[in-house]
């Protein structure tokens, strides 16, 4: 297809879509960077940077919104802009939810931090963060470069950082059991990663929208869901 | 070669075509304005025919009630079949088919009479009224079906041109209708008409589609997503792309169609 549409205006506000989707989501990655980081490290002030990062996210998303209805109203886009408009709209939606996910990581960083509690092991949620930082990293790349195969790989990581998120609860479900007062910590650590594991399926929802995007079909097959911890129980 | 979209069960699947078009060709003198074009006009719904200026369309949709036979540098080759019939057989009376395949224009025509002789005009040609009553229940309903008559019922015995143009359109798809037509050709039929005629109009066509099978020719092509149930693309003569009209839409097989739909240079 011409990268250029007749009207010169028009292209303008679909470059301007792109960039807001883009800030928005490295704005995303950068935030979970820090809120890994922050709880890492216990590191209060990092923490409360991320919490108070995440009103740039909200104003980003409502400038999107409103760029994206102007596009729909005044540009009446059809065929791979209609789906560009409609899809970036929802996957701002997802990247705005992974900013709220974010914020409440740090959230409970800075009151795990404030309490210099216990936190046990959390390599298995650095690992799953990374993962998710990973997959928002290709998912940018995949958004702007129209790339379905690679969100389709995107979309097949997600399971990963679910297995991640299976032996990281049985790791801290078999941690507070060996000490009670473990559990207060462990608990602000269970639900980051439950964050963490809710971010993967956003990106995963984001890559699904890429992949309608740039073929025109959703993807036939449902997405592997290998998040089982609703099942486990240590006795 | 000719793509045609995904078309769904419902949309297409089932309906089945009042007139067909097959390897049809159409020149003017030595130059070639239509290229090997075959197209299903499916019965009761509304197809649109898109594309640039100069693309054929409306040469190809003025085949299908030989309105081409008035210019005498036309030349059209191929079969058009109407209910089964090859409407380009010689022994087609030309005035009888076009009463069963009528045409409303991009312009308002109205005759300089009035409204009520307008309407009438048809069905006292074609005999199809035997009393003066029946000539007025034919122009009543006529009316009615084109959405005209409670805006002119006290006033039949003005001039037709006296109307609004919106209201002239309709008064000329009344005066298509009067025929009983099965099929009803449109060239750009709101091209000159204001937001609110048009939408009046596309309204009427949605009405009328349950009676009639309408073709339409259009540049807007918000018209022939809103108005239509299928889409043919054309483009220098070629039919690139036709189909469900959703699927044209959101997500047409061709670039050709991709370029143009979406307004970008091709």
């Amino acid at each position: 297809m011409s990268e250029d549409h007749i009207v010169t205006s028009f292209d303008n506000d679909m470059s301007e879509l792109e960039s807001l989707f883009e800030e928005m989501g490295s704005i995303v990655l950068s935030q979970l960077k820090d809120a890994t980081r922050a709880l890492r490290k216990e590191d209060r002030n990092l923490a409360k940077k991320v919490v108070r990062g995440d009103k740039q996210l909200n104003e980003l998303e409502r400038e999107l919104n409103d760029l994206a209805i102007k596009i729909l109203a005044l540009r009446q886009p059809f065929a791979l802009d209609l789906r560009y408009v409609l899809t970036t709209l929802k996957s701002a939606g997802y990247f705005e939810r992974m900013g709220d996910l974010t914020r409440n990581m740090a959230q409970r960083t800075r009151t795990i931090a404030k309490a210099e509690a216990e936190i046990g092991p959390i390599e298995t949620l650095i690992r799953m963060s990374e993962l998710v930082q990973g997959m928002t990293e290709d998912i940018l790349k995949a958004h702007k470069s129209r790339d379905s195969e690679l969100a389709k790989i995107v979309r097949d990581q997600d399971e990963k950082v679910d297995m991640a998120h299976n032996s990281l609860f049985r790791e801290l479900l078999t941690y507070m059991m060996e000490d009670t007062s473990n559990i207060p910590a462990c608990m602000h650590v269970l639900f980051i990663a439950k964050n963490i594991e809710r971010m993967g399926d956003n990106v995963a929802d984001i890559a699904q929208e890429i992949i309608y995007m740039t073929t025109g079909e959703w993807p036939d097959s449902k997405r592997i869901k290998g998040d089982k911890t609703s099942k486990i129980i240590l006795s | 070669m000719i793509y045609e979209t995904k078309t769904t069960h419902e949309e297409k699947g089932n309906v089945p075509s009042i007139m067909t078009a097959n390897n049809v060709d159409v020149f003017y003198g030595k130059k070639q304005a239509i290229c090997n074009v075959s197209l299903d006009i499916p019965e009761n719904q509304i197809t649109a025919l898109i594309g640039p200026s100069g693309c054929g369309k409306s040469t190809f949709l003025r085949c299908f009630n030989r309105m081409n036979d008035t210019i005498n540098i036309c030349r059209v080759s191929g079969k058009i079949k109407f209910s089964g019939q090859d409407i380009y057989e010689p022994k087609v009376d030309v005035v009888a088919l076009r009463s069963r395949i009528g045409m409303v224009f991009q312009k308002a025509n109205p005759f300089p009479k009035s409204i009520f002789e307008n309407v009438a005009y048809g069905p006292r040609i074609h005999g199809l009224a035997e009393s003066k009553d029946e000539l007025e229940s034919i122009v009543v309903q006529s009316l009615k079906r084109a959405g005209l008559y409670d805006e002119v019922s006290d006033r039949l015995n003005e001039p037709g041109t006296s109307l609004s143009g919106g209201q002239q359109q309709r008064l000329c798809i009344a005066r298509a209708i009067a025929v009983d037509p099965q099929v009803i050709l449109m060239d750009e039929p709101c091209s000159a008409l204001d937001p609110i005629a048009t939408a009046i109009i596309e309204d009427l066509m949605e009405t009328m589609k349950e009676n009639y099978t309408i073709v339409i020719v259009t540049h807007s092509m918000q018209q022939a997503a809103r108005v239509s149930q299928q889409t043919a693309f054309f483009h220098l003569g070629e039919l690139v792309e036709s189909g469900d009209t959703q699927a044209i839409f959101t997500n047409p097989i061709q670039e050709r169609t991709q370029n143009y739909i979406s307004g970008r240079i091709g």
